[in-house]
């Protein structure tokens, strides 16, 4: 009995390491036009209108949409889009968007478009976030962070359809940040005749949940926490896919998206750890993009003692930016003076580095009222992000530093991460480690979301911090056009930030991303975002 | 064989009301509402408790709750997960397979290496083989899991790239979950890439099994080898040594089948401490299973997932224990009439 079941077996196991070694020539058909992406997180839906985490704008934006216009080349200049052409008028208050006409919507097996995208789908799009009585517009819980943020509902007055295909937006005042906020990757067109069959059945919140776009990318499945599965959309406007299936294998563990590229199981993967190794690797690649980001340390500006700046100024004394950058970014970040990066134009070189000193540190905390120090909470975000691999050794750093002049630190860690922004925009926290990614190359993409009041008091920052001469100050910047004024208006507040220190800058980080070599093409956005539209695998 | 049947039956039946009482108490025991616990829904309105009080009696007496309980667990409803809010009999049916997969992968591979070498080493009792195998099997023992999961995903996936280091099957391809055994899905799926997907499935099993298997194998090469040596020392062997039957002759006809017979009896006491193992292992190889999936609960403190997840993989192991049982009983009539314990 039992040689007959070894046998059995034995004859099994056989069979299949044959058909293991008969059949590489036939492997190469499937897994040579799929692609493999290792991602950090599960996207929280897929509609980048609704989000503002990089993990669903990574997943979506540039797989599933198109925006009007578009950020290309070098300097990032505006190109066409689904627009393929726009007129602004001299006062600036009047722009008018010429769509193209031979874009397709998704075929997918829930929906089937009868007509390409037109005038009606852009108003769709933007009514949906604009009107408040829209049927669409508390469909996913009615917030849209990002317009939120840009004030997008005071800035246009209105949307007209002037005929099919061309449409027209009325702004209450000229912005010159407009126009680049509508080629973020938050900006994007939904399809209008989708929205209607999906009210016709009573079935509205699917249009978040099951994505009809014009992106080289098609949606396939989900599910959260293991994989999503895209497949090419045949009749991409722009042009061929190179690849039939692109699959997000979803893997939060660091460790593990390591092991799986140095396995080969994923063909690309996010925010790789242990950056040696892979370029050790023959058969790897390591790409870096330096993003225009910022990781701070935000001070709950409404809890005593975080009001006085003094204390502010002790801790930014006490704090060593260059231990933190060897130890979490492994120096490959730049310290952070000021909130804008080097790169941007409207950096300022006479803004100094924050001084590392613990005399003076003790020397204005005394001066503060508080010579004896006292005990305060430090909230570490709980993902790891571009501009921040690793919080909590980041919170334990500073803590260590600010042992020296007094201040016991309690470090708080152990929230998920959407409980975490929660708790931070009810200013639970005494300071909390953040940061910021740019959505594209205009300054202004810096200023008013980490300094102007109306996104402060939101809370996301964790600053809570309104200055009415600096929030002047960035509204008459986005009022003109020209650089040089911008540029001194930028320094004005940069200099009242320099010196009020809501928030501490830590550090500008490059993006990196791990590939098998037989990948090629751009996958990495300079602005945050990753597109695989032009992406070839050999 | 009617009261052995009779025997474990009831005994079935005990133990189950035993690990539902438990699983029941759970739910007070942990810390927060006994009901949202017991249910798993934490965003319920005023009304919907009402209601659920009023289904889970939890306005009466204790043995009414407990009651209204197990008539939920009869219908299959074991609560919402608190973390992901789907139904945890729907979560379970969909990784249990998985884990019974690569059990029975592990156990039969287990069986199939160690039984033999057990033999062997039985035979060469004392010799250079058998303390080589008894070394190797004492090493093998001793040899922590994840430690050797990690150590064989290092060599294995990293250092050679001959195995893939996580998950069941690339997600290259689709297959449609129907029965959740992924083999037999596979081959009823009509994909062109079906044989692709099946040596893909059996490339990504190999190392996760071989670790699961690992120690069980080792029991399995001692208890193969004292059950050996006990049957050759026998009288019907030395009986068939008379009659001048070779050797070989003695253990193929008489020795291995007898030897098997005690082996067999521990296969399902074994298979306990196997599942244990998977729950590790599926967390080091990613492996979909429900023991990483509880481990996870637990983590995210989700007690209503952790209460059903044990409640189901311990009647699971219970099951198998019952059944092997019978497999025994079906091959040795020595232990359903004598041997009343157990």
């Amino acid at each position: 009995m039992s040689f007959d079941s070894t046998r059995c077996f034995l004859t099994f196991l056989c069979i299949n390491l044959l058909m293991i070694g008969c059949s590489n020539e036939n492997v190469a058909t499937l897994s040579t036009k799929s692609i493999i992406y290792c991602s950090e997180g599960s996207p929280e839906g897929f509609n980048p209108q609704i989000v503002i985490s990089s993990t669903t704008i990574d997943a979506t934006s540039n797989q599933l949409y198109n925006s009007l216009i578009t950020h290309k080349g070098e300097d990032n200049e505006l190109s066409p889009a689904i627009a393929k052409s726009w007129h602004i008028t001299r006062d600036g208050t009047k722009i008018t968007f010429y769509l193209r006409q031979d874009i397709d919507f998704h075929n997918t097996s829930y929906f089937t478009p009868t007509r390409k995208l037109n005038a009606d789908d852009v108003l769709f799009s933007f009514n949906r976030i604009l009107d408040s009585e829209h049927e669409y517009h508390d469909v996913s819980g009615g917030s849209y962070p990002f317009f939120e943020r840009i004030n997008f509902n005071d800035l246009v007055e209105d949307i007209e359809k002037l005929n099919e295909y061309t449409v027209r937006f009325t702004l209450s005042r000229p912005d010159s940040s407009f126009l680049a906020n509508l080629a973020t990757d938050f900006a994007v067109i939904l399809s209008k005749e989708y929205a209607d069959n999906l009210s016709a059945t009573y079935s509205q919140q699917q249009i978040d949940l099951l994505p009809i776009g014009t992106g080289p990318f098609k949606y396939k499945e989900y599910r959260a926490g293991a994989f999503i599965r895209y497949t090419a959309h045949e009749n991409y406007w722009q042009k061929d896919i190179n690849i039939e299936h692109l699959i997000f294998d979803i893997t939060p563990s660091n460790t593990g998206r390591l092991t799986k590229l140095l396995a080969k199981e994923c063909d690309v993967v996010s925010y790789p750890i242990a950056h040696n190794k892979i370029v050790e690797r023959s058969d790897l690649v390591l790409n870096e993009i330096t993003s225009f980001n910022l990781a701070y340390l935000g001070f709950n500006t409404t809890k005593a003692p975080f009001n006085n700046k003094l204390v502010r100024k002790a801790i930014s004394y006490a704090i060593n930016k260059e231990a933190i950058i060897d130890a979490i970014y492994f120096g490959k970040a730049d310290i952070a003076n000021s909130i804008i990066p080097p790169a941007s134009w409207a950096y300022d070189e006479n803004i100094p580095e924050q001084e590392y000193s613990i005399s003076k540190a003790i020397n204005t905390l005394n001066e503060a009222g508080y010579p004896d120090g006292f005990t305060m909470n430090l909230w570490a975000m709980p993902v790891e992000r571009a501009f921040n691999p690793d919080a909590l050794t980041m919170a334990k750093l500073i803590a260590g530093d600010l042992q020296k002049i007094g201040i016991n630190v309690n470090i708080i860690y152990d929230y998920e991460w959407d409980i975490f922004l929660k708790l931070i925009t009810e200013g639970q926290h005494h300071a909390a480690l953040l940061g910021w990614t740019a959505d594209h190359p205009d300054p202004d993409n810096f200023f008013t979301p980490l300094l102007g009041c109306s996104s402060t008091s939101q809370g996301y920052i964790g600053t809570f911090w309104c200055n009415d001469e600096v929030d002047d100050l960035i509204k008459q910047s986005l009022q003109t056009s020209n650089i040089r004024s911008r540029k001194e208006y930028y320094s004005d507040v940069l200099k009242i930030a320099e010196d009020e220190l809501p928030l501490i800058p830590i550090a500008h980080s490059k993006r990196f991303q791990g590939r098998s070599k037989n990948i090629s093409g751009q996958l990495l956005k300079p602005f945050g975002g990753i597109t695989f539209e032009k992406v070839k695998k050999n | 064989m009617l009261i052995f049947t009779l025997r474990r039956l009831n005994l079935f039946i005990f133990t189950l009301i035993v690990l539902t009482a438990l699983s029941f108490s759970l739910s007070f025991l942990f810390p927060g509402d006994a009901l949202i616990n017991l249910t798993g829904q934490v965003n319920a309105t005023p009304e919907q408790r009402l209601l659920l009080i009023e289904e889970y009696k939890f306005n009466s007496n204790i043995f009414q709750q407990y009651w209204a309980y197990l008539s939920h667990l009869f219908d299959g409803d074991l609560g919402v997960s608190i973390a992901s809010h789907l139904p945890i009999s729907s979560e379970i049916m969909n990784l249990l397979p998985a884990t019974i997969e690569l059990s029975v992968v592990a156990l039969i591979i287990a069986m199939v290496v160690g039984i033999p070498l057990g033999f062997i080493a039985a035979v060469n009792h004392e010799k250079f083989a058998d303390n080589t195998i008894l070394f190797v099997s004492m090493l093998g023992y001793s040899i922590p899991i994840f430690w050797l999961g990690l150590l064989a995903i290092l060599i294995f996936s990293i250092e050679l790239g001959w195995l893939p280091s996580a998950g069941r099957l690339s997600l290259v391809y689709e297959i449609e979950p129907i029965t959740g055994i992924q083999f037999f899905d596979i081959l009823m799926s009509n994909s062109e890439y079906k044989w692709q997907a099946f040596q893909d499935a059996t490339l990504h099993i190999i190392m996760p099994a071989c670790v699961v298997a690992m120690a069980p194998m080792t029991t399995f090469i001692r208890l193969a080898r004292t059950s050996m040596m006990e049957v050759l020392e026998s009288s019907y062997i030395k009986a068939a040594k008379a009659k001048g039957l070779t050797f070989w002759q003695i253990i193929h006809r008489h020795a291995i089948r007898n030897a098997l017979v005690n082996v067999i009896r521990y296969v399902g006491l074994r298979f306990a401490n196997l599942v244990t193992l998977a729950m590790v292992t599926e967390v080091i190889f990613s492996w979909p299973g429900i023991g990483r999936w509880l481990i996870e609960s637990i983590f995210q403190r989700d007690y209503t997932a952790i209460q059903g997840g044990l409640l189901a993989l311990s009647s699971f192991i219970f099951i198998v224990h019952i059944l092997s049982d019978f497999i025994y009983a079906a091959l040795n009539p020595l232990a359903r009439e004598h041997n009343h314990g157990a």
